[in-house]
């Protein structure tokens, strides 16, 4: 063997990514047993009867949002944008960890990625679902919405195609088309096998239909495999354009507070760094429950803890620089701004903010913690708080104060926006359940792929 | 269509199966290499080296996906440039009505929009799927062990040196763990 070859087994992980113990067959039966005959754990149905609830919540929050109004939110002028906007950011980002690892750790060929892109994908597009019903509810007049769309109407009118508004509308809609179908196609395969040890003959019918006749054929691998990685190679650019849009939604206007250049970047690293908190929040429960510590091992985790320490510190610079140009750039404005965030009337949200995003996952850099799953979850719970926070303080602390005195005024969400925020975790937690429930949520043709990867690195020495 | 006097329909081929990647993809080398070449493989993961063992060095998926992407963007451009400058301008503050600086987002998620429809459905349809049937589904094995761990290499009845005794032997020979006929 040559020297590089010693050289990259040194650098091999020593938690390896797949226990050792798994043959292809043994893989297939324990990731398919988890939907076909597998009991679920009981935790499953209590689980299921809370989310079930909170759908209940948000679809009585949206009945009477529809028949009385946005007034029943706490949203007024000034503050036009409130909890439904800073939900919408929140939940957007939240999503693009999955995008990130299925898309870009894909293309950087991290191996680490396949035990847990299937269901952080299926997070992106449920994510996705609950970001993209805030900009849609949040009009005055949601039932045309469809106004939004370039469409030839009788008015003969256009949607401002200059505004960021308008590209939003594009750049989610793409995400949420390109996510569902990203999920989709690395799915097929897999409800194939699941079509052909399905016993129940409705289950059966449900595989067969929506694996399309999928048979392994080795051409249509060829094609199957090249697709992914352009479809990879699409969602990566498509990622970081869908959150620098969401961010010129401010960084366009000229509100203090808002019209900066570091958003784009600071909000793509925010978006990652929720994501991968929610993942974990996810992870670790799932791992546990459905017992797949042999597939999604420490190495896993703590590789997660890692991608979250660094986007972390990005996200902290971000905050360090706002601060730092709202006083070199010498605006009066900037300035007022920077101080009323600190110290005015929402000052604990920013202080709560710098606590949450800057200083406890400063915990992340011992690996003690990173390795401890009980600590790592609460720190993925504080950051998710965190980029809440960060949204708020941005949104709310920035139009509740702008040039003139006379239109200044403070806001606070009501009893109806956090019944819709609640409303919407119960529905990320209900289509979340249903897929562990229902689809295979491990890759687990990949999953083969990486066996036969680690066969071939054992047979080298 | 043609019959033999005693099977009343001619199958659609023998399917050999074998045990591991490494295999399958030298019997596919070797079916190829004796002059076969309506032959397929099926594996529960995509094997490399398997497509061209097959005689399927390349496919043209990212000349379709480029393609269509192209058009996507044109479509979003034109959509913006036509509508903006042409259709109905605005005029505000005397700024350009073709200002295609703010039409890029726009451009550019319409391209990633269009492309990434046809690296999903255009690679399904240049796979022939959906497909409801196909005869290798006859199989008891292939069914079995196809999307677990098993693997598969079947040479057509209509292939020009197909012998049902002879391909027989000749996949017996590679190391197949069985060889039955696939029922049309």
């Amino acid at each position: 063997m040559s020297t590089t070859d010693v050289r990259l087994r040194d650098l091999e992980p020593k938690v390896p990514l797949l226990e050792h113990g798994h043959d292809y067959a043994s893989l297939t039966d324990k990731i398919a047993e988890i939907v076909d005959t597998k009991p679920h754990p009981k935790i499953w149905f209590v689980l299921f009867a809370i989310s079930s609830c909170g759908v209940l919540l948000l679809l009585y929050a949206l009945g009477l949002l529809f028949t009385k109004g946005v007034g029943i939110w706490g949203v007024m002028i000034p503050v036009g944008w409130g909890w439904d906007i800073i939900n919408f950011v929140w939940w957007i980002g939240i999503g693009h960890a999955g995008t990130l690892i299925s898309a870009i750790l894909l293309l950087f060929h991290q191996d680490w990625r396949t035990s847990i892109n299937r269901f952080a994908e299926a997070m992106t597009l449920f994510a996705v679902v609950c970001a993209g019903m805030y900009p849609l509810i949040h009009m005055g007049r949601p039932w045309v919405a469809y106004f939004i769309m370039p469409y030839p109407n009788s008015m003969a009118l256009w949607p401002q195609f200059r505004s960021p508004l308008v590209w939003d509308v594009f750049a989610i809609s793409t995400y949420a088309s390109v996510s569902l179908l990203f999920w989709y196609t690395g799915l097929v395969p897999d409800l194939a096998a699941m079509r052909d040890r399905a016993k129940n003959k409705l289950a059966k019918y449900a595989f067969a239909i929506f694996s399309l006749g999928w048979r392994g054929s080795a051409r249509h691998w060829s094609r199957y495999e090249t697709s992914y990685l352009l479809l990879a190679g699409l969602s990566t650019p498509l990622v970081v354009s869908v959150h620098s849009v969401v961010s010129f939604d401010f960084a366009v206007g000229i509100i203090p507070g808002w019209h900066t250049t570091i958003f784009p970047p600071y909000f793509v690293a925010g978006a990652v760094y929720a994501g991968f908190a929610m993942v974990l929040i996810l992870a670790i429960p799932i791992r546990h429950l459905y017992n797949l510590k042999d597939m999604i091992t420490m190495k896993h985790i703590d590789n997660m803890a890692k991608v979250m320490l660094v986007t972390g510190l990005v996200v902290f610079y971000g905050y360090l620089m706002e601060a730092f140009f709202a006083w070199y750039s010498g605006s009066l404005w900037e300035r007022a701004m920077m101080a009323h965030r600190t110290f005015g009337y929402y000052g604990w949200s920013y202080w709560a903010l710098i606590l949450c995003n800057g200083l406890c996952p400063q915990l992340l850099w011992f690996s003690a913690i990173r390795r401890n799953t009980y600590a790592l979850f609460a720190i993925s719970i504080v950051v998710s708080i965190g980029m809440w926070l960060e949204r708020y303080v941005i949104v709310v602390t920035s139009l509740a104060r702008d040039y003139l005195p006379s239109s200044w005024g403070n806001y606070h969400g009501s009893l109806w926006d956090q019944a819709t925020f609640l409303g919407t975790m119960g529905l990320f937690l209900f289509l979340f359940l249903l897929f562990v429930r229902f689809v295979p949520m491990i890759s687990s043709f990949e999953l083969k792929m990486l066996l036969d990867k680690q066969k071939h690195h054992g047979k080298a020495h | 269509m043609h019959s033999d006097h005693d099977t009343p329909e001619k199958p659609f081929g023998l399917m050999a199966e074998f045990d591991s990647p490494e295999s399958i993809v030298d019997a596919a080398q070797k079916t190829y290499d004796a002059g076969y070449r309506k032959i397929e493989a099926y594996s529960p993961f995509p094997v490399h080296g398997l497509d061209e063992a097959v005689g399927f060095p390349s496919n043209r998926v990212s000349l379709m996906v480029l393609i269509c992407g192209l058009t996507g963007a044109s479509t979003g451009f034109l959509l913006q440039a036509v509508s903006m400058a042409y259709h109905y301008p605005y005029m505000i503050g005397g700024r350009p009505e073709m200002s295609w600086p703010m039409f890029i987002p726009i451009t550019f998620e319409c391209g990633i929009l269009f492309a990434a429809f046809s690296a999903v459905f255009g690679m399904f349809a240049m796979n022939g799927l959906p497909m409801p049937y196909h005869p290798v589904f006859n199989v008891k094995e292939f069914t079995e062990r196809v999307g677990r761990d098993g693997f598969f290499l079947t040479v057509e009845s209509s292939d020009d040196r197909y012998d049902a005794d002879e391909t027989r032997k000749f996949l017996e020979g590679l190391g197949a763990k069985n060889v039955c006929v696939v029922e049309p």
